[in-house]
């Protein structure tokens, strides 16, 4: 997708009468403790599933379904994040048109399309976790949320899904009205950890 | 912050990310057209609302969204137990010991 805004894309749409405005366009922030971005277009599915539901979906993906809480599971771009005892988010974070929806129906699975009621951002730093929990109550310690491990959590009165894909590295993911409200708590939070 | 045990994820998650579902064993008829409207009422509107120990549903709403049961005081707000949804209802003598 081409980035709004910059010179490239203004001159491409200069004879246009309107053009899509990404979300989280240009929004960047950084001290020296946290840095905030926004994560690339992506593709989506938000996937329930049960039983023999989970070899399904698990074939299509090419690896298995996580079915620990909390667990995740990865192969190259690919995420597959526990959600609930039969929900997932599934995410292509380099892929926006990959195909994470099976052609043919399945009545052991429901796989909606979910990517562009998300946005992403990336949050990292040494004081990622700290500015998270400035508006996010979960226990962000690496005991009670390692690497490599997600969670629908709320952060201030707006639900997010937050994936800790390294020791100081999370992604947030909201649903896109909520961008300016979960952008200005990040931003507050990066902030307030760098006091 | 009141932690919650949630039976679902394994583990304690804050109270923000839970919401209250009334009374929890409340059991739904199979045939409610041939309920009297007195057996409606009771069946659908008619609560305990004790002061102390409460049998309670509640929902991982922020977390992995699923109902579960617990055990509350409605006095000191501590948790006794939570179970998952279709665990049959603890004992008298359970919740006794429970509260010990
Ligand atoms: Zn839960």
């Amino acid at each position: 997708m081409a980035r709004v805004g910059t010179k490239a894309a203004t001159a491409a749409t200069k004879d246009l009468i309107a053009a899509r405005t990404f979300a989280t366009a240009g929004m960047r922030y950084a001290n020296a403790t946290v840095t905030l971005d926004a994560a690339a277009p992506a593709a989506r599915v938000s996937l329930r599933a049960a039983d023999r539901g989970i070899g399904v979906y698990s074939r299509h993906l090419g690896f298995e379904l996580p079915t620990t809480p909390g667990a995740t599971a990865s192969k190259g771009s690919t995420h597959a994040l526990w959600l609930g005892p039969d929900e997932w988010l599934i995410l292509d974070t380099k892929n926006a048109n990959a195909k994470l929806v099976p052609t043919r129906a399945n009545a052991a699975i429901s796989a909606t399309d979910v990517s562009h009621r998300n946005v992403g951002f990336i949050l990292t730093g040494a004081g990622a976790a700290d500015g998270l929990n400035a508006a996010c109550p979960r226990d962000l310690s690496l005991e009670a949320f390692p690497a490599k491990t997600a969670s629908r959590t709320i952060l201030g009165k707006a639900e997010i899904v937050l994936y800790r894909t390294a020791r100081d590295a999370f992604r947030v993911e909201c649903w896109r009205s909520y961008v300016p409200y979960v952008w200005g708590l990040l931003v507050n939070g990066a902030q307030d950890a760098h006091l | 912050m009141l932690l919650i045990h949630c039976p679902y994820c394994e583990a304690e998650r804050p109270e923000l990310e839970f919401a209250n579902a009334g009374e929890a064993h409340i059991v739904r008829p199979k045939d409610m057209s041939q309920m009297s409207d007195e057996d409606f009422e009771a069946m659908f509107f008619i609560r305990d609302n004790p002061k102390g120990i409460n049998l309670e549903r509640w929902r991982h709403v922020h977390g992995c969204g699923r109902f579960f049961n617990a055990i509350r005081s409605t006095v000191t707000d501590k948790f006794l137990k939570t179970y998952k949804a279709g665990e049959p209802r603890p004992s008298g003598d359970e919740i006794a010991e429970l509260m010990k």
